[in-house]
This record gives C-alpha cells, structure tokens and sequence, in this order.
C-alpha cells in the first residue's frame, strides 16, 4: 500500500513533505522522495495536498493491486478523484466538500 | 561523540500531540484562558497528524433525541462487561453535543434533518463529511493568539521534578537538535498504540492497517517510564475491517444494513452477541468452523448505494473505492469480504491507558490525559476525545496557576544529551536493526501473546515465551544506532512499543479470565469470573511491572495514590 511521486511532474515545493504523517517524505535534489514505501500507511494527505499531482496513490500486490493510480484534484469546494487505469481509461469521482457521507 | 545541540522552549501549558484530543485542549486554552501561553507539539503536522489523517467517516458519539448521556455510558459499559469507569463516562458523555455544535461551527459538515437536527446513522452516530476535519482543527489551533505549535517535534520522555512533572523533551526532525520543552502543566494526548503485532500484510503494505501506524504508544511508555499507573492495557482493540485494504465496516453494515455472512450465505452474527468484541470473534469462531470467509451482504444494494458507498470511503479509506473500482468487485453485485485486524492497545474504542480522575489527570502531578492514552472511558471516538481534551485543558489551566513559572532545567541537560548521543553514531558494532527487532517484536507477539496467527488467544505459557523475547528485544535495542535524526526516531518509536508490549504481557497475564472474547482470549481462563470484576491496573517499578487490582468503583479518590 503506497504512493508513488512522478519525478517529472514534481518541482520539489515540500508541501508533500510537511503533511505526511509519518514523516516518510523528503525533497532531495529538488524532487520529493518517499523514504520506504512499505511505511506508507495509505491516508492520502500527500496525494490531495500536491498542486501539481504529481502523486498518486495505489494498491500494492498484496492488496490485489492491478495497476490502476489514483489522483485527487483537491479545489476549494470539491475533490476530484481520478482513477488511471492500466488500459489508458480513466474514472473519475466528485466529493463535494460541502456534502456529508450518505452513510 | 557527535554533538547535539539542545534549544529550550517554555510555556504555562505544554500539550503533547496535536490530534483530536490534543487540538481541542489548545483551542480550548486559546479561548477561556488566552492569559496563559500555551505550546502544542506533534511528531507530524498536525493538519493530517494522528489517526484522522485520511479523514473519518462518522461521529459515532453523539447524543441524539430521545436518549441520554447515561443512556451512552450505559451502552459503553455493557460493550466492555463493566469494565469502565462511570464517572469518566458519563462527564464525556454529557459534553458530546456541545463540542460537536462547536466543530460546526468551526466548518466541519454535518447532515442535517428538515428540522434542524444532526441526521443519524442509529441512535448516537451521525452523518458528516469528515475528510477536512484535521484541517478544520489545524486552523481553529492556529487563530489561537497565545497558542504555538511546534511541528515535527518528536516527544521521548517527560522532565518530573519537584514530585511534578515539569515539560518534556524531544528530537526537532527538522533541525535535527533536541528541544526541551518546560512548563506548569501537560497535556498529554499522544494517541494509542499500533505496530505491537504483527500486521495483516506483513510484507509490502505492513503499514496499512486500521489505526495510524505512526501512534506508537509514546504517551503510555513516557508515562510508565515516569511512574504513572495505567490501567486496562489488556482490553485490546481488534477492528472488523474490509479485507486487504483494512477499511472501516460500520459504514457498510449501518449505512447500507448490510449483515455478515459467511460463505454459505448463513447470518451468524445471533449466535455470538452483539458488542464490538463478540461481532469480532463471530468472524474468528466462523472462520474456525470452516465457514469462512466470512462477508458483509451487500449484494442487491442498489447503484445509487453503492455510488454513495465509493464516495463516503473516498472521504475517509480511498483505498476500498480504488479496490472496488479496479477488482470490478461492485458492492451491489458482490459481498464485502471482512476480516479482523491485528490487536492494537487505544483507550479511545477500549478502556486502556492512563488511570486518570474525573479531571483528566493522571497519577503524576502535574501531568494530564485525554483522548486515546487516557484510560477507564472506552467508546470516546473523536467527539468524546474532543471532550476529554477540554476537560484536560480546564483542569491543567487551573493547575499551572499554583506552579511557579520559571524552572531551572539546567540539571537535566546533560542527562538528556547523554541519552540521544548513546543512540547516535555511524558505525554499528551491532548487526541488528530497528527493523529486524520490530519484526521479532510483532512476530513475538503475533505467535505467544495472542495476535492473528493464534486467533487472538494465548495462554500462560505462551506468555511467559513473549514475556522472554520481548526482554530479549529491549535489551539488543540498547545497542542500536542511527545515524540521523530519522533513525533516532525509529529507535525511540521501537523501546517505545517494547515497553508497551511489556506491559500489556503483564495485564494479559494478570486478567485470569476470558471477559471479551477475541480482545482478551486467555486459553487457560476461558470464562468470565465473578472475581475479575475489576480493574486491572500496573506501574512500572525498577524496570519490571507491577500489577495493582482495583474496585470498578474506583474513582479519583482511588486513583491519587
């Protein structure tokens, strides 16, 4: 259970960096690294704080993980979470941040 | 010897974690006692430190209409067959609704009825959006004029002195020095204990698991290392959780009615009970039974429910919506597959942690406890933990006027230096690793003090076995070095735990009874027994523990020794 950052997408702001819970990010060279993925826990607090998305967020292969990458695009009023799938298509499902949970 | 440089910092009240608890103490203090200065600490940031990072499906304490704060306390107590302490419970209890009007404020968002009221999910839960609801406490924390926070600031041990305790110090991960904290009064609110056993996924995805992996239990080893008494650290928490992504049930289980089935198809939750421990062990008995796996019914859900159900998990465990979506395992074609997770020591679901009074504070002079560290009061959750945290907050503004403000710490350096440099160093004589002695430790645990491999049970001579390891296990980790402030942390993190797993041995041992199935399955014990009904209490004299039987009338009187 982890989450990848994509060094092309990255320009190092460290915003990742501060909001990780455990501590597990850090920029060196200018791109953020992620210190053991096995140390993720899988909250996504770097995934919706990146302004770049340039992290996303996936189910190792011992979770049944088939490849899909989950993005979020954290805006004022709502989270966009976007799923990649391997076959190139995508899913995508709004939050409403001013919607509570249905259950 | 590598030099370490020490920064101090003072202030009338010093909060240790910035979580659920730990936030509301400070906006608190911010509010009612803005004369005082107040600093609060957390290993991470605390807009997504702690076990709320990802978010929280529900309030699940809340007094909705027609029940009573009693009716909780109640309901709290025969969940954990009466080992409680009514008079915690009830004053949390009594405060939920008022700190739940007070996260609204804040702009945390509630469901609400046609007529106003908090829509519910059951008689004392109800319907948010709980992804934002650590950066709503951050910015609340932050508009606090006399309130500082201290990020990335990693608390290893309490400074007693004067028979009080008078701050603490850690290790600035940033900085890389060590930062003496002195103060009137502290609040710790540190969060429980995870990472004792070993995990669901041992390997790759070690970390996902229910509660924050980064919740090491600092709170109660700084506390047994000080003398304090805890109490219940033997009522463990187990989680029903969904398979392989380790997300929560209850949403699926209240929010759709979906019951758990086995793979026959068969209800059987009847035959076991209904407290959180029983519907637990109904998935062990049945797995057991080769009934297993077992399922929630979601099967027949409609679209629309299962759409609500991938966004509601979106909000608190993406990690089953991105597995729903790419296993193509749609709730309402197919069941919910569950499974227990390992156990963890939290007073926030069960009544483990600091013996504390009505006022929150612990043992120890000076020193108070709030939320998941603080024990006696089980089923808090988050409005409960808030609660905790402003009673604490109250009773620690109220200490701190009888305490002279100012406090040579000068004494103390030395010692502290000493004992961050013994754990420094490039060259590690020792082949062992901090990773390599936590995996013995969970591995330990796992097979000799009841973790998943043994389907929770143990026995007297399987303890002994743990007892034996875990001493083993301390005392390769005296020779363990790191060579950055990281690494520090990681040692630090693992005495943390060893010490933890020390002495929930002992509170294991201790409990000869089987009072909750599953959280306390004792082999050699395997029925209630009249004369367990009391609490099972320890301290830590001259490195061993010593365990102390307390009435379940206990309340403050009781607990100032």
């Amino acid at each position: 259970m982890s989450i990848a950052i994509e060094a092309a997408k990255c320009v190092g702001c460290g915003l990742c960096t501060e909001v990780c819970p455990g501590n597990l990010l850090q920029v060196k060279a200018g791109r953020a690294v992620i210190r053991d993925v096995r140390d993720c826990w899988g909250c996504t607090a770097c995934v919706k704080e990146c302004p770049r998305q340039a992290i996303y967020y996936y189910l190792a292969a011992d979770l049944g993980g088939r490849g899909g990458r989950l993005y979020a695009e954290n805006t004022k009023n709502e989270i966009k979470w976007q799923m990649y799938w391997p076959d190139g298509s995508f899913d995508e499902i709004v939050t409403a941040k001013g919607e509570a949970n249905k259950y | 010897m590598i030099t370490v440089n020490v920064r101090e910092e003072k202030a009338d009240v010093l909060i240790i974690g910035g979580g659920a608890a730990g936030c509301y103490a400070a906006i608190t203090l911010g509010e009612e006692h803005p004369g005082l200065s107040v600093l609060l600490v957390d290993k991470a940031n605390i807009k997504r430190s702690g076990c709320l990072a990802a978010g929280v499906n529900a309030l699940n304490a809340y007094i909705t209409q027609g029940h009573t704060p009693k009716d909780y306390a109640d309901y709290a107590k025969e969940d954990a067959a009466g080992i409680v302490r009514e008079d915690l419970l009830l004053s949390m209890s009594e405060g939920l609704n008022e700190v739940t009007a007070k996260l609204e404020k804040l702009g945390l968002v509630i469901q609400k009825n046609p007529d106003g009221s908090y829509a519910s999910r059951g008689w004392r839960n109800i319907k948010i959006n709980g992804e934002n609801i650590k950066p709503i406490l951050a910015r609340a924390v932050l508009d606090q004029s006399n309130v500082k926070v201290r990020n990335h600031i990693n608390v290893v041990d309490y400074i007693a002195a004067d028979g009080q305790i008078r701050g603490a110090w850690g290790i600035d991960l940033r900085k890389e020095e060590i930062v003496l904290f002195t103060a009137r009064a502290v609040i710790c609110a540190t969060g429980g204990a995870a990472g004792l056993y070993q995990p669901n996924h041992p390997g790759t995805s070690r970390h996902k698991m229910w509660y924050s992996p980064f919740n090491t239990g600092a709170g109660y080893a700084m506390g047994l290392r000080a003398g304090a008494e805890m109490t219940t650290f033997e009522m463990r928490f187990i989680a029903l959780r969904c398979k392989g992504t380790i997300a929560p049930t209850g949403t699926i289980a209240q929010g759709v009615g979906a019951p758990q089935v086995n793979s026959r198809g068969k209800a059987y939750q009847a035959k076991y009970g209904n407290t959180t421990a029983e519907r637990l062990w109904a998935v062990v008995k049945e797995n057991l039974a080769g009934h297993g796996p077992c399922y929630l019914s979601t099967h027949g859900i409609s679209l629309e429910q299962a759409a609500a159900l991938e966004r509601a998990y979106l909000n608190m465990a993406p990690a089953q919506t991105l597995f729903w979506r790419e296993s193509g395992l749609n709730p309402s074609e197919f069941d919910v597959e569950i499974e227990g997770s390992e156990p963890y020591v939290v007073g926030g679901h069960t009544a483990s942690g600091y013996w504390i009074g009505a006022d929150r504070s612990t043992t120890l002079p000076g020193l108070f406890a709030a939320g998941d560290v603080a024990g006696g009061c089980p089923q808090k959750y988050v409005t409960g933990s808030f609660v905790e945290g402003e009673i604490a907050a109250q009773s620690a503004a109220k200490f701190a006027e009888g305490v002279a403000p100012n406090f040579d710490s000068a004494w103390i350096k030395e010692k502290i230096i000493r004992q961050v440099q013994q754990f420094l160093g490039q060259d590690n004589d020792s082949p062992y690793t901090v990773e390599s002695l936590e995996e013995a430790m969970q591995q330990a645990m796992d097979e000799y003090a009841g973790g998943i491999k043994t389907y929770y049970a143990y026995s007297e001579s399987s303890l002994k076995i743990a007892r034996k390891h875990i001493e083993r296990l301390t005392q390769l980790s005296e020779e363990l070095k790191a060579k950055d402030f990281y690494g520090l942390l990681k040692i630090f993190e693992l005495r943390e735990r060893l010490l933890v797993c020390q002495a929930l041995i002992e509170h294991l041992a201790a409990r000869k009874e089987t009072r909750w199935h599953a959280f306390a399955e004792h082999l050699d014990y395997p029925e209630r027994r009249e004369d367990y009904k009391v609490f099972i209490n320890s301290k830590l004299e001259q490195g061993k523990i010593r365990i102390i039987r307390r009435p379940l009338a206990a309340g403050k009187e009781e607990a100032v020794v």
